[in-house]
């Protein structure tokens, strides 16, 4: 009779194996006990306290379009360790191309499912356009102009009166068709958004693990290790650098279109510097290069942001935290906004990271190693390499 | 490896600064007639075109506020230019330190000198004391400031990956800017203007600010002062020799720490001279002053070519020229996206910038 964790070795290493030779199908599997667990969790008790069922498949709706954009950002900055900066700019490129097939503004009413990829392209082509001059340069002009498309894309949008409808954005966009066997999409059932952002979620997790586990994503993970190395072992090392960040435009425009159909509104002040950071911070708190790591990274992040700083006075309330008195200071939980130090908080955590555990809460193997490797394994390699010399 | 612009000494430092002297005024003649030209166009400025008599005295004034506006981009991409010269990091939270020196000069005349918002001081020696105190005062904590954001922030990384430092000076910038949110709230901030503004000085028919003027001239001795430091003391030359080549200067025996060290140091002083400058300049403040002005800055600093201090110099006052001519010509909305064009067309046109770089193009 075997121990049980005996037992439980065993059965992570088969489990390994498997996701190892059918990485589709236990992504598959994954995604479908974590909707099942979306599904349930607002209905037990510490979180249905907090809030009703309604608002919190709203906030996992929500944490998708993040979770999306931090999948895409993990491919340009995790994968191909190229910095972006500006990656709200094609989150909002995404949502305006929506916006204007899809509401009064622009008279026209074009079908949701369609327009998902029409954003995305439209988004893609805005990538070309910005990475094929910049990323012939060196790393650090790519963060610098990102910087400034991010910075400049809602700027044109406030001042482009006529197009965009400037500071006031696009408003009453149309919501999804209604789909044969969920309904309509309607603010009342925002269930059916987070159905359909875990299918989205799903099929572009699919995709990018079988990116990365291909050639491109060798390829894109040994420009990031070292590029000339890269370029003399035959890569073309712009074309693989413009897919990657094409790529990350891409996703980004497909979160674009899902988040103005389900916000109704888009305006520029939806899109500044803050959000590329946040997603920034999701990408580096859930580990660059891992692609679940990051999803879930920013399932949390987003989820902190969204519904825990919101709701913490209201939690403090509820357990009665009495307001702390320190002499001159006078500190009532309750009364207390968080949300106006989330993102001091994001800034920090992001420093920390880097400065404490570069490789995120959920590493990837390749990355915990390299970045460990100056302690130990470089070590154990000049031994190995003395060992084989002295022989 | 291209030569090191700013390491080869001039061989004879008077015809040089004769010669930069009489580009920088052909430079200013040449604004000011493009400016005057502009002005009259109405397919340009469509209603409020100006007939020639009117249009040249709103050139000259124009003019010498450019200058001024230029000077503190130049001040700041100075910071920016002499970090990445070192280390080939762009500091991304410079701006920052400019904004944070900017608040500081407010508390100095505020609190120190109890001068109350929106009153200026006519009494010149008082006016010297406050200028001065405010610039003795803030220089050295804004470059302190610096200074311990690479100590604590950039020292880490140093010798590492390339991306890490890079994402950390984001997050450093961030906490910044969010830091000032929460201390001082968001919106615009009143600043004192001490220095009066309705000071003008006439000139070739038109009356240009004292101000503009006072601000151009502190730029440009504190550039001076610099260039004099970098090109004539022990110290400086270790900064160029740690920026040629980080190694080579460690064994001539430099002490990179404190070489670096005193590059953010001297950065960063010079960002919190800029700060002082534009409360006195535009009389409000705010917590995201630093993204902005940072952005525009390292477009000059890349317009001028990274790592040339002269460079930055010069791209600093073409970024301040080309968002004047916007703002006369009436888009200013539009400056920002002309100031990221031009960076834009510098990237793929000369990515070395006008003056060429100082660095190699090590990937």
């Amino acid at each position: 009779m075997i121990g049980l964790r005996a037992r439980w070795r065993l059965f992570r290493a088969r489990a390994r194996t498997f996701s190892e030779h059918h990485r589709s199908a236990s992504i598959l599997i994954t995604m479908s006990i974590a909707a099942v667990f979306l599904v349930v969790l607002p209905r037990i008790p510490p979180f249905s306290a907090i809030q009703s069922e309604n608002p919190w498949y709203d906030a996992f709706a929500n944490a998708g379009v993040y979770v999306l954009l931090a999948m895409g950002l993990n491919v340009v900055v995790g994968l191909a360790g190229l910095l972006d900066l500006g990656y709200a700019a094609f989150f909002a490129i995404g949502s305006y191309t929506y916006a204007y097939s899809n509401s009064p503004f622009s008279g026209l009413d074009l079908p949701f499912f369609p327009m998902l990829f029409v954003g995305a392209a439209v988004a893609a082509v805005f990538g070309i356009a910005l990475g094929a001059p910049t990323l012939r340069l060196r790393g650090d002009y790519l963060a610098i102009m990102t910087l400034g498309f991010g910075e400049i894309v809602p700027i044109v949008f406030v001042n482009s009166d006529p197009y965009t409808n400037g500071t006031n954005g696009i408003g009453g966009i149309y919501r999804p068709e209604a789909l044969p066997f969920f309904g309509e999409f309607s603010p009342l059932t925002s269930f059916n958004y987070m159905i359909v952002m875990i299918a989205i979620v799903t099929v572009a997790m699919m995709l990018l693990y079988r990116l990365h586990d291909s050639r491109i994503g060798r390829a894109w993970m040994a420009i990031r290790e070292d590029e000339l190395a890269a370029a003399a072992n035959g890569i073309n090392t712009v074309v693989t650098k413009l897919l990657a960040f094409a790529l990350g435009a891409t996703t980004a425009g497909f979160a674009g279109v899902f988040s103005a159909s389900k916000l109704t509104i888009v305006s520029p002040d939806q899109f500044y510097f803050t959000v590329s950071f946040t997603v920034l911070a999701m990408v580096i708190v859930g580990g660059m290069g891992n692609i679940w790591g990051v999803a879930a990274g920013a399932f949390i992040v987003f989820l902190i942001q969204a519904v825990l700083l919101k709701q913490l006075s209201s939690i403090a309330e509820l357990l009665n935290v009495p307001p702390i008195d320190i002499g001159p200071i006078h500190f009532d939980l309750v009364k207390f906004d968080f949300t106006e130090y989330q993102y001091l908080l994001f800034g920090i955590a992001l420093v920390i990271m880097m400065l404490k555990r570069p490789e995120g809460l959920f590493p990837s193997r390749e990355r915990r190693a390299e970045l460990h490797e100056s302690s130990e394994g470089a070590l154990d390699d000049e031994l190995a390499t003395g060992a084989a010399g002295d022989a | 490896m291209t030569t090191v612009t700013v390491a080869a000494r001039p061989r004879n430092p008077i015809g040089r600064f004769i010669r930069i002297a009489v580009i920088a005024i052909a430079a200013i003649i040449i604004y000011q007639l493009v400016l005057f030209i502009a002005l009259q166009q109405t397919w340009l400025v469509g209603t409020s075109a100006l007939d020639a008599q009117h249009a040249f005295p709103v050139a000259v004034q124009q003019t010498i506020n450019a200058l001024s506006i230029g000077a503190i981009y130049a001040l700041i991409a100075l910071g920016y230019t002499m970090v990445y010269g070192i280390i080939e990091l762009i500091n991304f939270a410079h701006g920052d330190v400019f904004m944070v020196g900017a608040f500081l000069s407010i508390g100095v005349t505020l609190v120190l000198f109890g001068q109350p918002v929106g009153v200026s001081v006519t009494n010149v020696p008082f006016l010297i004391l406050l200028l001065v105190a405010a610039l003795v005062i803030v220089m050295p904590l804004t470059g302190l400031l610096n200074l311990t954001i690479e100590r604590i922030f950039y020292r880490p990384f140093r010798g590492g990956s390339r991306l890490a430092p890079l994402i950390t000076a984001v997050g450093v910038s961030f906490i910044l800017q969010n830091l000032a949110l929460v201390l001082v709230g968001s919106g615009d901030r009143g600043a004192p203007q001490i220095f009066p503004l309705e000071w003008e000085l006439p000139l070739g028919g038109a009356s240009v600010s004292v101000l503009s003027i006072f601000i151009f001239g502190l730029a440009v001795s504190l550039m001076v002062a610099l260039n004099l430091f970098v090109n004539k003391t022990r110290l400086g030359r270790a900064m160029r020799a740690t920026a040629q080549d980080q190694q080579a200067a460690s064994l001539m025996g430099v002490d990179l720490n404190q070489t670096i060290a005193l590059t953010f140091l001297l950065g960063g002083a010079l960002a919190g001279a800029a700060g002082v400058v534009w409360g006195l300049r535009f009389g409000f403040v705010r917590q995201d002053l630093g993204f902005n002005a940072g952005l525009k800055a390292f477009t000059s600093a890349v317009l001028g070519g990274i790592g040339n201090i002269n460079g930055a110099a010069l791209g600093g006052f073409f970024i301040g020229f080309t968002e004047n001519l916007a703002t006369a010509c009436g888009f200013s909305r539009w400056s920002e996206f002309l100031v990221f064009l031009i960076l834009t067309f510098v990237l793929i046109f000369r990515p070395t910038g006008i003056l060429g770089q100082q660095l190699g193009d090590r990937a």
